[in-house]
């Protein structure tokens, strides 16, 4: 139990970074009805650019902001793939993240693993986040702010408050109109096309500044640390709804709900470890997980649901 | 107003399904005509609303609205033209939107979608005042989602989103064809209120005879891809279902008058 409790503090930082790339699949598969498969790849290119800019020297804000436009650049690969060559979307990003693997390799020298000199203070000190101030936050060793929940908090708490203004704007309300009904969309004059691209574009471009966070709280970038991204993702866009969604309607909670779903999912796997579970076996675990969590509402609206009358639609 | 060509559309070409839906259709509207549809299925009614709507191009021949040959252009682009509702309720909305988000798309239809706010306080009270024209109450429900509604509402709320900002064309495509007959009627009511009061020029396509004749100052019919029957004018007026009944097996040749252009 206190080996759970002490873990806890890193479980939630870790949901929390997890959360912003589940934001960004939130906007795909719930906003724009695609389920994109890129996140697997961009997450890690995200990182990888990351950690080789700010390895070699780079301004952290550079850094991440190049990780940024890297996991863009990835989006805007699937939505060409997938609007320009009529290929299906999640064949698009299928192509994509497999691509990706041999990018990401080339980015960060093919090497399997790059790791940040976190031994080194000066390097650590200059981090947003790091493992190493979950602990060091609450002994002392660094300010208290530095505490990566609410570093990263903080972080995601702006990232919202942008996508809130965003997707309230015209351009962005052409963009869940897409999602919502294309034929409406193009019959209201919105190219649907560029919709769908941009929306991609946004999408990775979060999950691949999620990357960047990720390599800078585990002090290395791993080839392999996006893999299943996109199952974590989905984890956490379906488990808030089903906790929450009843209770936050408003677009911004919603978005907050996604990243609580993140801690969540990131606690259960904590619970789930102190148990005694075999880590190897976390990747069947997320899979069953969201297996679960999207058939309970298909099977609820197939098999329980209530009699209606018929013809209730067509009467106005 | 709107000007077709000798368009040509096949389906399909090349297969066993290949199905030629529009031959050699040409139809010329003037400014604030309202003309409507008839034909038995397969008869290239909604093809031909399809093809000016861009939906796909057209093999061959000429669309030209107010002036502007739209042949070439995309779906997106012609929608600036057009003000649509389609057959099925569900197809003109944005089911997981507001009724006024809904609406503010539509009031930018033609324009760039920019990063200023999709909706502003004005537009809000401007909605609420245009609603009440469709007399379904949807006036005080501004920010229910349209998913919500039936489909007679969300019909009616499609007809009003297409005329929000006046179209060059109106092209309603059997748009209460999926309601039941009373709702069907109010629809058809808001229809020729909106049409009559922006003097809109309108295509309409119908299944029903009796509206054919009772609605608009032309009937055109539609068979095997194109136009056999055009009156309007004190001609239409005067039109009686069993006349139209034998326009439509002179025109075509023969003397089964389709059953399905009978309905109701």
């Amino acid at each position: 139990m206190t080996g759970f409790l002490s873990a806890l503090p890193g479980a939630v930082s870790q949901g929390l970074i997890w959360g912003i790339m589940a934001i960004g699949v939130y906007i795909t598969y719930k906003i724009l009805d695609i389920a994109d498969l890129t996140v697997d790849g961009s997450f890690c290119t995200g990182g990888a650019v990351f950690v080789m800019l700010f390895g070699s020297g780079a301004n952290l804000w550079l850094a991440l902001l190049a990780a940024l436009l890297a996991g863009m650049l990835a989006g805007l690969v699937t939505g060409l793939l997938h609007t320009v060559c009529g290929i299906p979307a999640i064949l698009a990003g299928i192509l994509t993240q497999l691509g990706l693997y041999s990018v990401n390799m080339a980015i960060m020298d093919f090497k399997a693993s790059v790791a940040l000199s976190i031994t080194n203070g000066e390097t650590l000190n200059k981090l947003l986040v790091s493992l190493r101030f979950v602990k060091g936050a609450l002994d002392g060793s660094f300010p208290f702010w530095r505490h990566p929940i609410i570093v990263v908090g903080l972080f995601t708490a702006v990232l919202i408050g942008v996508l809130y203004w965003f997707f309230g704007t015209e351009l962005g309300a052409a963009l869940r109109a897409t999602g919502s009904n294309q034929n409406m969309a193009r019959a209201q004059g919105i190219n649907t096309d560029r919709t769908k691209v941009l929306g991609l574009v946004i999408s990775n471009g979060l999950v691949a500044l999620s990357g960047a966070l990720l390599c800078q709280y585990n002090g290395a970038n791993e080839i392999n640390v996006g893999r299943g991204a996109i199952v974590i993702g989905l984890a956490a866009v379906i488990i808030g709804e089903v906790l929450l969604g009843k209770v936050f309607r408003n677009f911004a909670l919603k978005l907050l709900t996604v990243s609580i779903g993140a801690i969540i999912y990131y606690i259960v796997l904590q619970v789930v470890l102190a148990l005694g579970l075999n880590p190897n076996y976390l990747k069947f675990l997320s899979a069953l997980v969201v297996a679960v969590f999207l058939t309970i509402p298909y099977w609820k609206g197939k098999y329980f649901a209530k009699p209606v009358k018929r013809g209730g639609d067509a009467n106005a | 107003m709107l000007e077709i060509k000798n368009v040509y559309k096949t389906f399909n070409a090349g297969t066993v399904n290949e199905k030629t839906a529009l031959q050699n259709l040409c139809l010329h509207l003037n400014p604030g005509e309202f003309c409507t549809v008839i034909g038995g299925n397969g008869a290239g009614k909604s093809t031909m609303l399809n093809a000016v709507a861009g939906v796909w191009p057209v093999d061959e021949g000429q669309i030209i609205i107010g002036g502007e040959d739209v042949t070439k252009l995309p779906e997106y682009k012609r929608a600036a033209y057009l003000g649509r509702v389609f057959q099925d309720p569900m197809m003109g909305t944005a089911p997981t939107m507001q009724i006024e988000e809904n609406l503010a798309l539509a009031a930018r239809r033609g324009k760039s979608r920019t990063l200023r706010a999709s909706i502003t306080r004005a537009e809000r009270e401007e909605y609420a005042e245009r609603l009440k024209i469709l007399d379904l109450g949807l006036e005080d429900r501004l920010t229910s989602k349209v998913g919500l509604l039936s489909g007679g509402q969300r019909q009616a709320l499609t007809l009003l989103m297409a005329t929000l900002k006046q179209p060059k064309l109106l092209l309603l495509d059997e748009h209460t064809a999926a309601l039941d007959p009373k709702t069907a009627a109010k629809v058809l009511d808001a229809t020729d209120r909106i049409v009559e009061k922006d003097r809109l020029t309108t295509l309409m396509i119908t299944h029903n005879m009796r509206d054919a004749i009772a609605h608009g100052d032309r009937l055109i019919m539609m068979y095997n891809g194109h136009i056999v029957v055009d009156v309007s004018g004190e001609e239409k007026k005067r039109l009686t279902v069993e006349q139209l009944l034998a326009l439509f097996s002179q025109a075509s040749g023969s003397d089964e008058a389709d059953d399905k252009l009978l309905l109701s």
